[in-house]
């Protein structure tokens, strides 16, 4: 499944609608029956589409880098596993309450490591989407999110987890079940969990429902992916009183939301670099880059015997924080 | 479209501008639950509990230690630690100013106290948090101060006392904040590690991000009565389901009831619950 070409997406983004229009000429050259005799026009066509569509990425701002990380054709979770996995084996269930589709887990094989997958899920049909929330997991997701990385570590599998997530449910019935409690109880235990852990913002890294599986040895974000404490929408609801285009923006920007402002706050160790157009336009390419960067930070760790990885872990922790000394 | 995320400072009408609903000020004061015109001395000899109907009142970090500590034992650590404002955060108000504005209002760099304390004659490692300080609202100050507390209860193995009261995770310092979560779980699972005893208090309010670390991982979880105690706020969730939330939804007792603390105790019990927990684990 190559995306190759703009109109080929069915979703085209505000700031976008330049390259579309490219798109459409383009297309419309290509429709007729001598579409030969304008090799050359198509050739520096497409070539201006091309430095067009990298030039509007290259400069997006934070509240549009928000929509990117949201596109309805974005690759998910299952997208990634499809793409670069071999044999993968769900697992299902939290062996207490119930199965969340929200966040799918199970045993994959990534480049030449064997590890256990834990992703969100948003979901592609609206039939999906319903049965995922929208990505919001329920505690029962979060269990069964623990429930399988510590199978992992007891049989010595690297965990990789895809982050993708608009926030965990805030619902009666998540209250009920613990959402609080699911949320602490995975921090607490993926810090010491005694395997490599490497995690990816793949799309949304909404608040304490994306770091609920997100404590890692390494974290990396996709280049349009985005993490923060809130939402830009809910936080210009709060602090700027409304939520709309124009304080969207502005809270986007406030928040330092983006994979670079993340790196240079050193709060993810890596970014990478999605296909020009963003990872929806060239899901194989985006999902090489995604793979090609986990087979090697699992490398990496796996040098490292599993209290050492633990300790180097906490102390990475230990270090993340903006305060005066004051002893 | 759902927006979601872990609950932060003012996100629900209950937590809105702090100082409106803390202690209030003057002779006489009105109790929120009862109606009733009370005495304010009265009340403060109370343990800032209404002696109607035992509402018990919102206190600042400084008076819940007083409250809890034995008198004169409590020694402050990292008393001075204070807020850096990493992102040059600016919204309707620089967050410099904001700082600047709590701390004058409270007498305190940020929202919690942290130190060496005994109660009823137990050593103990105490934070009292306080939610008269934007909200209680868990920045890289509040995580540090706890993390450091958590260590100092693991090298010096004595039981910590964490009394949480917060509106979540500060959003002016966004990511900073949000890890704040991860690095106090994380020293947690040392202290579990350590064999350290961990009591949690949960007051009014205490939801999103601080419920959703270190406030949900005690060994043992008491909480006040009616405490609103949740991981969205009640707006939130009430946007997002549609229909009214039922009564005492997210209060102490309901998470009694779901099976999420171990004990709702009033105010005037919580020296001598505290105490006791500590002699059963042998600390
Ligand atoms: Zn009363």
């Amino acid at each position: 499944m190559e995306k190759t070409n703009g109109y080929s997406t069915t979703y085209a983004l505000a700031f976008e609608q330049p390259v579309i229009e490219l798109d459409k000429q383009i297309a419309s050259l290509h429709e007729r029956q001598n579409a030969a005799e304008y090799a050359e026009e198509l050739a520096s066509l497409q070539a201006n589409r091309d430095s067009l569509l990298a030039k509007l990425y290259r400069d997006l701002s934070p509240w549009d880098v928000v929509k990117v990380a949201r596109h309805p054709d974005r690759p998910q979770t299952w997208d990634y596993i499809n793409l670069m996995c071999r044999d993968f084996r769900e697992l299902h269930g939290d062996r207490h309450f119930g199965d969340d589709p929200a966040i799918v887990t199970g045993f994959g094989r990534i480049g030449p490591h064997k590890v256990m997958i834990v992703g969100h899920q948003k979901g592609r049909s609206t039939q999906q989407k319903i049965d995922c929330h929208w990505g919001c997991a329920h505690p029962e997701g979060y269990r069964k999110a623990l429930h399988k990385m510590t199978l992992a570590a007891k049989f010595g599998l690297p965990v990789v987890t895809f982050i993708d997530t608009p926030g965990a449910y805030p619902g009666l019935k998540a209250e009920e079940r613990g959402q609080a409690e699911a949320i602490a109880l995975n921090l607490r235990e993926m810090s010491r969990l005694p395997t490599p852990v490497v995690a990816v913002v793949i799309g949304e890294g909404g608040s304490g429902g994306a770091l609920g599986i997100g404590v890692a040895d390494r974290v990396a974000m996709l280049e349009y992916a985005w993490y923060s404490v809130i939402s830009p929408e809910g936080c210009a609801a709060i602090l700027w009183k409304e939520a709309n285009e124009q304080n969207n923006t502005a809270a986007a920007q406030a928040l330092a939301l983006t994979a670079r402002d993340n790196l240079r706050n050193n709060l993810v160790d890596d970014v990478i670099v999605e296909p020009v157009g963003a990872a929806h336009r060239n899901p194989k390419l985006a999902s090489d880059n995604l793979q090609n960067w986990i087979v090697e930070q699992i490398r990496d760790l796996k040098r490292f015997k599993p209290q050492t990885l633990v300790q180097r872990r906490y102390e990475k922790l230990r270090r993340i924080g903006a305060h005066s000394s004051g002893a | 479209m759902t927006q979601v995320s872990t609950r932060s400072w003012g996100d629900s009408p209950e937590d809105a501008p702090p100082g409106k609903k803390a202690v209030p000020e003057g002779l006489w004061i009105r109790c929120p639950a009862c109606s009733g015109i009370l005495f304010r001395r009265s009340v403060e000899n109370n343990l800032w509990v209404c002696p109607e109907c035992q509402h018990h009142f919102r206190v600042s970090g400084e008076q819940r230690v007083k409250q809890l500590a034995d008198p004169g034992s409590f020694e402050p650590m990292n008393a001075d630690m204070a807020p850096m404002d990493p992102l040059n955060f600016i919204d309707l108000q620089p967050y410099k100013e904001r700082i600047a504005a709590a701390q004058k209002k409270t007498g305190q760099n940020d929202g919690v106290q942290t130190g060496r304390a005994f109660i009823k004659g137990r050593r103990v490692i105490l934070a009292c948090m306080d939610f008269t300080f934007l909200g209680g609202s868990m920045g890289s100050v509040i995580g540090e101060k706890i993390t450091l507390a958590i260590e100092a209860a693991g090298e010096n193995n004595l039981p910590l006392v964490i009394v949480s009261a917060s509106g979540g995770a500060r959003m002016m310092e966004s990511g900073f904040s949000l890890m704040q979560m991860a690095k106090t779980t994380a020293a947690l699972a040392r202290f579990d590690d350590q064999g350290g005893l961990f009591i949690s208090v949960l007051t009014d309010p205490t939801t999103g991000g601080v419920t959703a670390s270190f406030a949900m991982l005690g060994d043992v979880i008491l909480a006040e009565p009616k405490a609103l105690i949740g991981f969205a706020g009640p707006r939130v969730i009430q946007q997002t389901i549609r229909q009214e939330l039922p009564e005492g939804f997210q209060r102490a007792e309901f998470l009694q009831d779901c099976g999420f603390i171990d004990r709702v105790i009033a105010r005037s019990e919580l020296r001598s619950e505290i105490s006791s927990i500590i002699d059963y684990a042998g600390k």
